[in-house]
């Protein structure tokens, strides 16, 4: 017991030090929420030795943090933001890592009939016509920009009394679905492992266009000259690795599988 | 119901001594503390010398320590952030996302605090003091000085006060810090995660268990002053 | 050792939001004796008291000190008609003057141990200051005033509130500080006081002086139709 103490007094006091190779690295809210993270870090802390210090935030905090340089490496799933990153030159290349898919949540008594959608579209529709209360993150992260850019293929605008952009992250907005009974995009991965499901259900799934990929991104040392290159490439390496591709695959909640490796 | 199992988390906890609740809590008080005692150590003076002092903008500081009192933490930790940040003035010393930069944060927070409740309780001092001190041809900081000393009891609260504000900050420590787990992470911070992963139990457990620590911390600081001997002492 | 005296006061006026407290002042005072300051209430002794020991602000005229004004003021003090207790012990009380001007720890402490002893207060040195009795606060207020040795010392009607037996050993104390060198100027409202221990007499009226002379000449039926009114306890305008 004293030993517990004092060893975590030390890594408390000692935590601003640098002991062994640290790298930052920036991720979405669905990625740590999935409890992946929990999987990946120790092993790759035994694997190459890196201490990866995860900043979970939103896409958009996360490709923020990467162009100032506060982090080293950042792994996030929208594109259309990834690709204004790499634009920007502040990132050296994107790599594909793996994809999860989004969900559609909502009250278990599905009152917009969402369950019956034909498409990721179509469930939109249903809950537009119904006026049924819809969460949206509203934080400008790769969630909420996922659900912006399916309202726009819908060709729905979204507002009105029934459209509740909350500006939270996805657990947060979770919480907002689950107490106020409506219905809400989620990746599955949040959804999964989310605490407080409440009256909510999964109602629909599997339109292709709701998969969702993930993207890793060291940030240009041109940019920014402190960056841990070399652990951000070793750490690129590690993630798709053979080793990187069997926990991926194998990390199931509740017997379903979260996470496709598909990196080449 | 979500209450009852908060508090059995929070025994489970306890009993336990889980070795990350023991870590983050040990990071809660390592933070704070030291922001604390940096905390004091100015504005314990300011706002002694506010008391002993007629400078021209004596009115105008007091009006802005009053007013940053109630600046939200969130702010203080943008314009922490903002300035750490490696694109910032201060980035190479490369601080962000460190206690350091969570320290800075709450010194910040707290200054304004802690300062405005010295300055309330040792103006009342001063006005006692004032003539005998005058007369006894002391200097400026030989009077900040017997204030301080003599109005240890009243800074102690302010400080206790400071202590409180800082324990539960959440806002400010989340941007500055990141909530990194084994390194920026503290009760407050995991508290906001737990609630975020929609663990209620846990996260009302960790509640508890800050509760119980700021108790705890307030009741030995009182101990250690022996402070509440002696009414006006 | 430094000499303060003579002082010499030339149209010394203390004002307070534009009224004249008392002033304008002509005076010359001399190295020797108790000077007591009497007069009716509102008169203006202890706006003169504070006028002199520089506590209060002057408003016009000067003040003059045989030598200059911060040394003049570093050999003087004063006691409160209400005593201001420190909030600390009796001994904290006693050193904290010595202390301002470097004198060492155990010095102090010899030396305050010795002036609670001479005031009565040698079995309380550890008692907070606030707790004691008025009469045992105004011995305080006085042994910690005396602690530095000062030539001169003001006192402010320092008998005002206390019973018999306190007033006697103020007295007593004061008695031998003037035996041993102190200047003493005191002001005070009871006439047998100022009897029992002045050698000269400021009688105010209406912020000025009106009377300055030797007490054997005062009291012994020289003086000034208005004070000899006053001291038999008419009202005086």
């Amino acid at each position: 017991m004293k030993r517990t103490i004092f060893a975590a007094l030390s890594a408390a006091l000692l935590a601003t030090g640098a002991i062994a190779d640290e790298m930052k690295l920036a991720v979405t809210t669905s990625f740590h929420n999935s409890g992946l993270s929990d999987i990946l870090l120790p092993r790759i802390k035994e694997d190459t030795g890196i201490e990866v210090q995860l900043l979970v935030v939103g896409t958009g905090q996360a490709i923020k943090l990467g162009e100032a340089g506060d982090v080293d490496a950042i792994l996030v799933h929208s594109r259309k933001a990834e690709d204004g990153f790499l634009a920007g030159g502040f990132g050296t290349h994107r790599r594909e890592i793996m994809y999860n898919d989004f969900v559609f949540i909502g009250p278990s008594t599905d009152a917009a009939h969402v369950a019956e959608a034909e498409s990721a579209a179509n469930a939109l529709a249903r809950i537009m016509t119904a006026q049924a209360p819809f969460v949206s993150r509203g934080d400008d992260s790769g969630t909420h920009k996922k659900e912006l850019s399916l309202w726009a293929a819908a060709e729905i605008a979204p507002e009105g009394a029934w459209y509740k952009a909350v500006g939270a992250g996805m657990g947060a907005a979770l919480n907002t679905a689950a107490g106020l009974d409506a219905y809400i995009m989620a990746d599955r991965a949040s959804w999964l492992n989310f605490g407080n499901k409440g009256n909510l259900a999964l109602l629909y799934a599997g339109d292709p266009i709701l998969f969702n990929q993930y993207a890793y991104l060291p940030v240009n040392p041109d940019k920014h000259e402190h960056v841990e290159t070399e652990l951000a490439a070793k750490l690129e390496a590690w993630l798709v690795s053979d080793t990187a591709k069997a926990l991926i695959n194998d990390y199931k909640i509740n017997g379903e599988t979260l996470f496709v490796f598909n990196a080449k | 119901m979500e209450i009852w199992s908060g508090i059995t988390e929070a025994f489970w906890l306890l009993v336990t001594l889980d070795a990350d609740l023991v870590e983050i809590t040990l990071r809660s008080l390592y933070v704070t503390l030291t922001a604390l005692v940096i905390a004091s150590a100015i504005a314990l003076p300011l706002g002694a010398l506010l008391a002993v002092r007629r400078f021209r903008a004596r009115r105008i500081t007091i009006a802005v320590l009053n007013a940053l009192m109630g600046l939200p933490p969130v702010v203080v930790g943008l314009i922490v952030y903002v300035l750490l940040s490696r694109s910032g003035p201060f980035g190479v010393l490369g601080l962000l996302f460190t206690p350091t930069a969570m320290i800075i944060a709450q010194v910040i927070i707290i200054v304004p605090l802690i300062a405005s409740i010295a300055h309330q309780a040792l103006r009342e001092l001063w006005s006692d003091y004032h003539d005998l001190l005058i007369s006894m041809n002391t200097t400026q900081a030989q009077r900040v000085q017997a204030l301080l000393w003599d109005g240890r009891r009243a800074l102690l609260t302010a400080s206790l006060a400071g202590f409180g504000r800082a324990i539960g900050e959440v806002g400010a420590i989340m941007v500055v810090g990141g909530n990194i787990d084994h390194h920026t992470r503290v009760l407050t911070t995991a508290i906001a995660l737990e609630t975020g992963k929609g663990e209620f139990a846990l996260a009302l457990g960790l509640g508890f268990v800050l509760i119980a620590m700021a108790i705890a911390v307030n009741l030995a600081i009182h101990v250690i002053g022996r402070t509440e001997r002696g009414g006006r002492w | 050792m430094s000499n303060l005296f003579p002082v010499t006061l030339e149209g010394a006026t203390l004002r307070r939001s534009g009224k004249v407290l008392v002033g304008p002042v002509n005076l010359e005072l001399r190295a020797k004796g108790v000077t007591v300051v009497i007069g009716p209430n509102g008169a203006g002794k202890t706006s003169l008291l504070r006028m002199m020991h520089g506590i209060a602000r002057l408003g016009g005229g000067s003040i003059r000190w045989a030598c200059p004004p911060e040394e003049a003021r570093a050999h003087q003090a004063f006691v409160f008609q209400q005593p201001i207790m420190m909030r600390r012990s009796v001994l904290g009380n006693l050193t904290y003057p010595l202390r301002l001007t470097g004198t060492s720890w155990s010095e102090a402490r010899d030396r305050a141990t010795q002036a609670a002893t001479e005031v009565g207060l040698a079995d309380m040195l550890d008692r907070p200051a606030p707790y004691l009795s008025g009469g045992e606060r105004q011995k305080l207020a006085l042994a910690r005033a005396l602690i530095t040795r000062p030539e001169l010392l003001f006192l402010d009607e320092p008998c005002a509130s206390l019973d018999g037996r306190a007033t006697r050993e103020i007295e007593e104390i004061l008695t031998r500080a003037a035996a041993a060198g102190t200047r003493l100027i005191m002001s005070t409202h009871d006439m047998g006081q100022a009897r029992r221990l002045a050698t000269e007499v400021l009688f105010l009226m209406n912020g000025n002086i009106h009377e300055h002379s030797s007490a054997e000449m005062f009291f012994g039926g020289s003086a000034s139709p208005q004070a000899q009114a006053f001291l038999k306890g008419d009202i005086v305008e």
